[in-house]
Order: C-alpha cells, then sequence, then structure tokens
C-alpha cells in the first residue's frame, strides 16, 4: 500500500524509482524527494514507473510541481511508464503532451531531445 | 423496504484524512466486481473513486469541516451508481472540468497545490467517467457516477 523510493545517479541523471501506489495520502513523501533532489542541485531527473501499481490527480501533480522546479533550473523531468493504465491517466488530462514519457530507464537517460 | 427502492446497497463515511481514501477506493471496486462491473473497468471504478474522495477531503480539511465524507455504492438492475459527499459550503452551484483546461491551469499556476490538484481530479473524472455530475451547493457537493453492468451490456 505504501510507496517505496529510490534514487540512483546515471551520467548527470537522476533516476527515482517509484513503487507502490501514489494517491493522496502518499504524494507528498514524492514530492518531499523531488523538492529534495532539486535543492541539492539534481535538475536532471527520470522518474521510473514501471513499479507503479496506482495514481491519481495529486501524483500527477507532484510530477509537474517537479517539471517546474527542475525547469526553473534549465532542468529536464522525463518519466519512465509501459503500463496501459497509467498512460491513460497522462493521456486524459493531456499530460503527455507536457512529459517526455520513454518505455526504458535506459531510453530515458540517454535522451536529449 | 427492499433493495432497489433507493437504498445504497453499501455505504462508507470516513474521517476526512488522506489515509482513508484507499480504503474507499477498495471498498468502491469489491463492491463493483459484485455487481457485475466489466473487469476492465474496474480500475477506473478505482480511479474515479478515489479521485472523488480525495477531492472531497481536501474540501473538507481546506474548509475547516469535522464531519465525515460520505459515500454511497448502489447496484440495480443495469447500473452501478457511486455518489461521494462533501459538506463543505461553496456558493458556486455546478461545475463541470475539461481536461486541456484544468492542465492548463496546473501548469501555469506558481505550484501544484490544492487547487490544482481539485481541477485535475475533476478532469480525471471526467476523462474516465461516461456518466457523470458535479454539482454543488451552500450545504456541500455531490459527485455521482455510475456505469453498466455486465448483465446490462449484455441485453443490450
Amino acid at each position: 500500500m505504501d510507496l517505496s523510493l529510490s534514487t540512483r545517479t546515471v551520467g548527470d541523471r537522476t533516476v527515482v524509482e517509484v513503487g507502490g501506489e501514489i494517491d493522496v495520502y502518499t504524494a507528498p513523501k514524492l514530492r518531499e524527494q523531488l523538492v529534495e533532489l532539486v535543492n541539492d542541485g539534481s535538475y536532471h531527473l527520470v522518474v521510473d514507473m514501471e513499479g507503479v501499481d496506482f495514481l491519481d490527480s495529486t501524483g500527477l501533480g507532484v510530477l509537474v510541481g517537479g517539471l517546474k522546479r527542475v525547469r526553473a533550473h534549465e532542468g529536464s523531468l522525463r518519466l519512465v511508464c509501459n503500463q496501459e493504465r497509467i498512460l491513460k491517466i497522462f493521456r486524459i488530462t493531456g499530460l503527455t503532451k507536457v512529459f517526455p514519457i520513454h518505455t526504458s530507464v535506459d531510453d530515458a537517460v540517454t535522451a536529449t531531445d | 423496504m427492499t433493495e432497489g427502492d433507493g437504498m445504497a446497497t453499501v455505504e462508507l463515511r470516513f474521517s476526512a484524512l488522506p489515509e482513508h481514501v484507499r480504503t474507499a477506493r477498495l471498498v468502491a471496486a469489491a463492491v463493483a466486481r459484485r455487481a457485475g462491473v466489466d473487469e476492465a473497468v474496474l480500475d477506473e471504478v478505482r480511479l474515479a473513486v478515489g479521485e472523488a474522495c480525495s477531492r472531497a477531503v481536501g474540501l473538507h480539511i481546506s474548509n475547516g469541516v469535522t464531519a465525515p465524507v460520505r459515500v454511497s455504492l448502489t447496484e440495480d438492475e443495469k447500473k452501478f451508481s457511486i455518489e461521494v459527499g462533501d459538506e463543505a459550503p461553496r456558493a458556486v452551484t455546478g461545475h463541470t472540468a475539461e481536461g486541456d483546461a484544468a492542465t492548463a491551469d496546473a501548469l501555469s499556476g506558481d505550484d501544484a497545490g490544492a487547487e490544482t490538484d481539485d481541477e485535475m481530479g475533476l478532469a480525471v473524472i471526467s476523462g474516465l467517467v461516461d456518466d457523470v455530475e458535479v454539482t454543488s451547493d451552500e450545504t456541500g457537493g455531490v459527485i455521482r457516477m455510475s456505469w453498466p453492468t455486465a448483465t446490462a451490456s449484455a441485453v443490450s
């Protein structure tokens, strides 16, 4: 039920691996993690959502907040997601136009466009 | 009174705290499954009821409302209905959200605060659920949603 978070560095990118459920209760933990990374100078983030079982609009709000923070430092926030039920939420809110969504972490850490 | 006379199949009242929203999602999905809602749609039911409850919890907290959030799950012959009610007073009547508009608002704001979460929540609900009605008045608001049950889609 809980949210799991782990981070690692790949080149100039920081990969945040998220697992579990991102909802109104757990989203603040993800927000804290993203804020902490940006405050520590990590401006190129890859959020790996492959282990996410559930995502709601509170989670979307946190990701949008993270994107705004890294953009303030000319950074980037890329997502890794292949799960149709999660992708659908990005689509219906129009956020597929806002986030680069990749099919693998390898793809996300090497992407430059 | 028998089932079908307008009485909810299952009713839930929970303190307006974020940690209870997951419970509401689990209960709604379990009752929807039993009512014959298609397995493929259960994820949508779970997400939509979670969004509605998150919104209600947020409204209660931000307005200092101590009353519980109400969820009623009703099964009838053709459809499965969910009503999520809050008691946060507001002046507006009737409100609908468009996905793109909510997204644009979320991105133009200073931070992803409660208000943008609220609009994005409504955007998700209206994007997911075909039959949805959002109303509010000075005594609170109600989100009504329904899904066809398997027996209904089989005969139609």
